[in-house]
């Protein structure tokens, strides 16, 4: 690997006061025709084109993406990685992506800030005290960590929260996956985009795909911004925006995009070292390193490309932080954003091939896509390459629509909606 | 967040209502002698555009009368609220 990262690559560039890095990706112009081309430069795109080139070896495609690298969904999402779901398709899914992230950093030479600091997800009633210890079975019989926390032990895992009986909806208990933690979003798609430009993949910013040229039911190539660029293999991951782009193939999805949103506060001393999540009353909070804390909201109800979201919504997230950790009360809020997810009626993921020859679709991560990068783009890659789904991928193809097979993930799974 | 100008109430805020999807969705006349593939996309597939939309409401925290909206889902504009049953404005 040139221009290798290391302590002595750091010792280096400090004689010289740090002007001399390189640029860790170029930035070509389109060639005319690829052999694949990846539409959307997020984390899930730019893994995949990675995977591509590195385990296939196809080594001749491109990334297009309408604005810059990770400014989707990629940089606005909470960072949270786990991989403590119900089923066993999306077991097989998500754990395989929480085994790559496990060596991320080393196999990128590049540093995601990969953090197992522990998921742990509260139970406010009976029923999800239910659904939650029979998940930890589920978690268990799948080799997936998972721990019951009951309410003391919740109290000594993270003490700021508020365990008092008399609260509205009193935690009653919570469950534990320790591998589970966070990652620097930004950087785990730099990574992924400079380790994909070093085995010579184009990352062509600031090109928007405007159709999708058909022959039949062969995809031949796509209208871009930046002109016409052919090509028989065309996967897309545009995540909310998946439906516009199948709409120009004369596909419809499975999907509904909504706004997302998340806040962060004025940054403070560390005081909460795990993520926890709520379900039942949905919060979820973390502290990213610079000190923020990091807060999860929902989702709106109405189908809104306007990545901004209501207020309302934000509303209810904060009055159920302010109840379960009052010592928040005083702080600020510095910045709000949505994101526009593509949530499939089950809440589970697509990636798979579909009616038309040579076009695939990775979508519908909905509400939780950042946990599953590397995994996603490994097992679309494969997908895209053999035309064929990998068996850990197989059972999240389109015609589970039409089959009935559907992996059914929405609460069963502690996915926040 | 935006206003909804409900047909039996007047205008009243989002919160009021519930968003009941695409519009127009005309359910099978003989479901019996629905294929697997026409289920599926009365069922699952929707247009989901970036654009105008064409979609129902209800006021359920008010009326709980269903009606039609049109709105320009990449600004949440809307541009036509019509009833149940009436015919969809042309197209802006």
């Amino acid at each position: 690997m040139k221009n290798k990262y290391s302590i002595f690559s750091l010792i280096k560039n400090a004689f010289s006061g740090h002007e001399n890095w390189q640029r860790a990706w170029r930035d070509p112009e389109p060639k005319k025709e690829y052999d694949a081309i990846i539409v959307g430069g997020g984390g899930h795109g730019l893994a995949t084109a990675y995977y591509l080139a590195k385990k296939h070896k196809m080594t001749n495609i491109a990334v297009v993406e309408k604005g810059w690298i990770g400014g989707g969904n990629t940089g606005r999402n909470t960072t949270i990685i786990r991989s403590n779901y119900l089923w066993d398709a999306s077991a097989g899914l998500y754990d395989h992506a929480l085994k790559i992230w496990e060596s991320l950093s080393q196999e990128l030479n590049y540093n995601v800030m990969f953090s197992q600091r522990g998921v742990m997800n509260l139970a406010h009633n009976l029923q999800d005290v239910r659904d939650l210890k029979r998940r930890t079975h589920a978690n268990r019989l799948n080799g997936i960590d998972a721990v019951w926390l009951n309410t003391d032990e919740v109290k000594k895992f993270c003490p700021i929260i508020n365990t008092s009986p008399d609260i509205r909806y009193p935690v009653l208990g919570g469950t534990l996956q320790k591998r589970a933690g966070t990652a620097r979003h930004d950087a785990v798609a730099w990574g992924y985009a400079r380790g994909a430009d070093q085995l010579g993949v184009d990352i062509i910013q600031n090109c928007e795909v405007k159709g999708i040229k058909r022959d039949g039911d062969q995809v031949i190539g796509i209208d871009t911004s930046k002109g016409y660029i052919k090509s028989k293999k065309i996967g897309v991951v545009a995540a909310g925006h998946s439906s516009v782009i199948a709409n120009m193939a004369g596909l419809k999805l499975p999907l509904e995009s909504k706004p997302l949103q998340a806040l962060v506060s004025e940054p403070v001393k560390p005081i909460i070292d795990t993520v926890v999540m709520s379900n039942a009353v949905h919060a979820y909070v973390s502290q990213s390193d610079k000190g923020e804390l990091v807060i999860g909201a929902g989702t709106d109800s109405y189908v809104s490309y306007t990545q901004k979201g209501s207020h309302n919504i934000v509303e209810e997230t904060l009055r159920a932080i302010l109840e379960l950790y009052p010592i928040f009360s005083r702080m600020k809020m510095l910045r709000q954003w949505g994101g526009i997810v593509d949530i499939c009626p089950d809440a589970s993921p697509i990636i798979s091939k579909t009616q038309v020859k040579g076009l695939y679709f990775n979508c519908g991560w909905g509400t939780g896509g950042f946990k599953a990068t590397p995994g996603s783009g490994d097992l679309f890659a494969h997908t895209i390459a053999n035309d064929e789904p990998h068996k850990l991928n197989a059972a999240f193809n389109i015609n589970r629509f039409v089959s009935g097979d559907l992996v059914d993930e929405h609460g069963a799974a502690a996915v926040a909606h | 967040m935006f206003i909804i100008n409900c047909p039996y109430c007047g205008e009243r805020d989002q919160t009021e209502f519930s968003s009941g999807g695409e519009a127009h969705i005309v359910r099978p006349k003989q479901p019996t002698e629905l294929s697997d593939d026409e289920w599926a996309e009365f069922l699952f597939m929707r247009k989901n555009i970036k654009g105008i939309q064409f979609e129902r409401w209800n006021h359920s925290h008010g009326c709980r009368k269903w009606f039609n909206v049109v709105r320009d889902t990449s600004n949440d504009k809307i541009h036509a609220v019509y009833k149940m049953g009436e015919k969809p404005p042309a197209n802006k």
